[in-house]
C-alpha cells in the first residue's frame, strides 16, 4: 500500500478506479486549450519558482557574501569566510547543532513509539476509542506557539502547576523550567512532543485499518502472539507509512523554531539552527552572509530525508 | 506493555475450526489510556483553570488552590487588552485568500499534471513536493531582502516596499503550501476515471470545461480535507507574518501572542485566558469539521 493509496482510502474510497487508458497526450490539443494548460501550469510554477526555488538558490549565493542586506551595492564577496566563521568561531552553532539532533533522537525515540503505541491500543475497538482518539489528536490542531505559552503556565517557576506538584513552588528549589538552560531543551521537547505523539499517532491509525486483516489472522492461525503478529507482520506491511513517520519526524525536527522562538527567541539553552538563522537576520547588525551560511547547512540536512522521500514516491512514475 | 497481550484479531474467524473467544474486557489498557489522556489533558486544563479564575483570588489562595470565584472576567479583560477583534480580524484577512489561492492553483496544476501526458509534469511535481518539504528558515533571509528592496508607491503600502504588507505574508504561505496541495490533489484526481474527461472531450468540451465542469466537483471531498487543514494551518502559522510584518497591529493572532506574553507577563491569568481565546477558532473549525480535518492529515502524510 503506497501513501498514493493510503490517500485514495482515507478520502473517498475511489481507490480502484484508476483507468488503465493512457492519460491525454499535450500534442493532441486544440491550439486555446493548449494556452490555457500551459497558463494553468505556469501560474502556479511561477509562484513556486519565485516564492521558493530562487530564494532557495539565493541563500545558498547569499552564504559567499559578505553584506549588511542595505545596498546591493555593498555586497562583497567573502568565500567560505562565512562558514569557517560558523564552524570555528561563532559560538552558538555546534550547541544548536546538537540540540537538533537532540530534538530528532527525542522526537523519534519517545515521542514517534508513544504515537504508535496508543494508535495500536486504539486500533483494537475498544470502548471509547473515538473519545481517546479526540483526547490525545487535541494538541495537533493548537500552534506550536500556544503550545509554548501553555507549557509556559504549567512550567512556570512560581505559578505552575508542574512545581506544585513537585511541593517545590515559591522555594529555592523551584525549578524554572523553561529558563534554566540545562533542562529548559527537555521542558521543550516534551512540550513537542505532546503534539507530535497525536500526529503519529493519527497517521498509524490510518496505516493500522489499511493493513489486511486475513494477514493477521492467517499469523494467528499460525499460533503467533499478538506481539509477534504486530512486528513480524503488521508493522513489516506498514513500510510505506513508516517512511512517511521517519521523513515527517526529521524534517519536524529540523523545522523546530515556534516552542523555543516564543520562549525566549532560542537563546540561553535552546539554541536551534532555525532559531540562528533569524536571529542573524533581524539581530542587530544584520549579519546576512552568516544566516545564510546557517540556512545552507539546514538545507544541505533537510535535503537527505526529502530525497529519499521523493525517490521512493516516484520512483514508479518517472 | 500488558495492554499489548491484549490484542486479539478483530473479526471473528470465518468457517468452522476457528476457537470462539468471548471479548475480554481489557482493563489494562482502559486504565493505561486513561492515565494518559489525563497526562495529555492536564496542561490544557491547567491553563483553562487559570483563565477562569480571577487574579485577586489566586493571589490571596494561591494558583494551586479552588478558592475564590471562577468566570469568565478574564476573557473579557484580556479580549479588551489584548485588542483580539484586531488581530482576529487580520488572521482572517490572511488565512481566508491564502487557503482560496492556495487550493486554485493547486487544483490547476494538479489537474495538468494528473490528466494530461507531457514531458516534464513528473519533474514538476517533485519540484513542488519538495518545495514544501524544506524548512522555511532556508527562505527566510532571501525573501527578506527580495521584499525589503521591492519598491512600491508609499500610496500602496506605508513601508515604501513589500514588508509590512499582507500581500507579502499571503503570497508565501500560498506558495509554500501550494505544493503540498498539489501532491495530494493530483494523486486524488489520477483516481479519477479517465473515461469521464474522454466522453467530455469527445463531445467538444475544452480543457477549461474538463477542469471546471468534470473535474472540480469530483474532488469535492478533497477539497473538504484540505481545505479545513489548510485553514487551520494558516491560521497557526507563526513564522511568517512574523518576519515580514514589524506593525504590531498588523499581526495575526498567532503571531500576536509573541507580543501578549509581554503585556500581559505579570498576570498569569489573563495570560491564560488569552491563550484560551486563540484556541476557540480552531476547536469551532475542529469540532465542526472533524473528520475532514483528520482525512486531510492523513491525506497529506506526507507533510512535515
Amino acid at each position: 500500500m503506497s501513501t498514493e493509496a493510503l490517500s485514495r482510502n482515507a478520502a473517498s474510497g475511489v481507490s480502484g478506479l484508476s483507468s488503465r487508458r493512457p492519460r491525454r497526450r499535450f500534442s493532441l490539443l486544440t491550439g486555446r486549450d493548449r494556452v490555457i494548460l500551459g497558463a494553468m501550469v505556469a501560474i502556479p510554477t511561477l509562484i513556486q519558482l519565485v516564492l521558493v526555488w530562487i530564494p532557495t538558490v539565493l541563500s545558498v549565493l547569499l552564504s559567499f557574501v559578505r553584506w549588511n542586506g542595505l545596498a546591493f551595492s555593498d555586497i562583497r564577496p567573502a568565500g567560505l569566510a562565512n562558514y569557517s566563521f560558523i564552524f570555528k568561531i561563532y559560538p552558538p552553532f555546534w550547541p544548536a547543532l546538537q540540540h537538533n539532533l537532540l530534538w530528532l533522537a527525542f522526537l523519534a525515540l519517545i515521542a514517534t513509539p508513544i504515537g504508535l503505541l496508543l494508535a495500536i491500543l486504539l486500533d483494537q475497538n475498544i470502548r471509547g476509542s473515538r473519545i481517546y482518539q479526540s483526547i490525545f489528536f487535541t494538541p495537533v490542531m493548537l500552534s506550536l506557539v500556544l503550545i509554548g505559552v501553555i507549557w509556559q503556565l504549567f512550567y512556570s517557576q512560581n505559578n505552575g502547576l508542574l512545581n506544585f506538584l513537585l511541593g517545590t513552588s515559591g522555594t529555592p528549589r523551584a525549578v524554572d523550567w523553561f529558563g534554566n538552560p540545562s533542562v529548559n531543551i527537555w521542558a521543550a521537547l516534551i512540550a513537542a512532543t505532546w503534539r507530535h505523539s497525536g500526529y503519529v499517532m493519527i497517521l498509524y491509525l490510518a496505516g493500522l485499518k489499511g493493513v489486511d486483516p486475513s494477514l493477521r489472522e492467517a499469523a494467528s492461525l499460525d499460533g503467533a502472539n499478538a506481539v509477534q503478529i504486530f512486528f513480524r507482520v503488521v508493522f513489516p506491511v506498514m513500510r510505506p507509512i513508516n517512511i512517511v513517520i521517519v521523513v515527517i519526524t526529521i524534517i519536524e525536527s529540523l523545522r523546530a523554531f515556534d516552542v523555543v522562538y516564543i520562549i525566549n527567541r532560542g537563546t540561553n539553552g535552546l539554541e536551534l539552527i532555525s532559531a540562528l538563522v533569524i536571529q542573524n537576520l533581524v539581530g542587530e547588525g544584520q549579519v546576512i552572509g552568516v544566516g545564510s551560511a546557517l540556512a545552507v547547512v539546514l538545507l544541505v540536512i533537510s535535503l537527505v530525508p526529502i530525497v529519499i522521500y521523493l525517490s521512493r514516491t516516484f520512483k514508479k512514475e518517472s | 506493555m500488558s495492554a499489548l497481550m491484549t490484542f486479539k484479531p478483530k473479526r471473528a474467524f470465518g468457517g468452522a475450526g476457528g476457537p470462539r473467544k468471548t471479548p475480554r474486557p481489557r482493563y489494562g489498557t482502559h486504565l493505561f489510556l486513561i492515565v494518559m489522556s489525563i497526562v495529555w489533558l492536564i496542561p490544557l486544563a491547567w491553563a483553562l483553570f487559570t483563565a477562569l479564575r480571577p487574579k485577586a483570588d489566586t493571589d490571596k489562595y494561591g494558583y494551586f488552590s479552588l478558592g475564590g470565584a471562577f468566570n469568565f472576567n478574564n476573557f473579557v479583560t484580556a479580549w479588551n487588552q489584548g485588542g483580539f477583534a484586531t488581530y482576529f480580524v487580520n488572521s482572517v484577512i490572511i488565512t481566508i485568500p491564502t487557503v482560496i489561492l492556495t487550493l486554485l492553483f493547486a487544483s490547476m496544476m494538479a489537474f495538468a499534471v494528473s490528466r494530461f501526458t507531457w514531458k516534464f509534469n513528473v519533474t514538476l511535481l517533485i519540484m513542488f513536493t519538495a518545495g514544501n518539504l524544506l524548512p522555511p528558515q532556508v527562505l527566510a533571509t532571501p525573501l527578506f531582502e527580495m521584499f525589503k528592496h521591492f519598491n512600491l508607491p508609499y500610496s500602496v503600502s506605508d513601508s515604501g516596499n513589500l514588508l509590512n504588507t499582507y500581500t507579502a505574508v499571503i503570497a508565501v504561505d500560498t506558495a509554500f503550501q501550494i505544493g503540498f496541495c498539489t501532491f495530494v490533489l493530483s494523486n486524488y484526481m489520477k483516481a479519477l476515471p479517465q473515461d469521464l474527461t474522454e466522453a467530455a472531450f469527445v463531445d467538444g468540451a475544452g480543457v477549461w470545461r474538463q477542469y471546471w465542469g468534470i473535474i472540480m466537483p469530483l474532488t469535492r471531498p478533497a477539497f473538504a480535507a484540505l481545505g479545513t487543514l489548510e485553514l487551520i494551518w494558516i491560521y497557526n502559522d507563526f513564522f511568517w507574518p512574523l518576519l515580514f510584518i514589524q506593525s504590531g497591529n498588523r499581526l495575526p493572532v498567532t503571531t500576536a501572542i509573541k507580543n501578549l506574553q509581554g503585556v500581559f507577563l505579570s498576570n498569569y491569568n489573563l495570560l491564560a485566558a488569552g491563550a484560551m481565546i486563540t484556541v476557540i477558532p480552531t476547536l469551532i473549525i475542529y469540532l465542526v469539521l472533524q473528520k475532514q480535518f483528520v482525512s486531510g492529515l492523513t491525506l497529506g502524510a506526507t507533510k512535515g
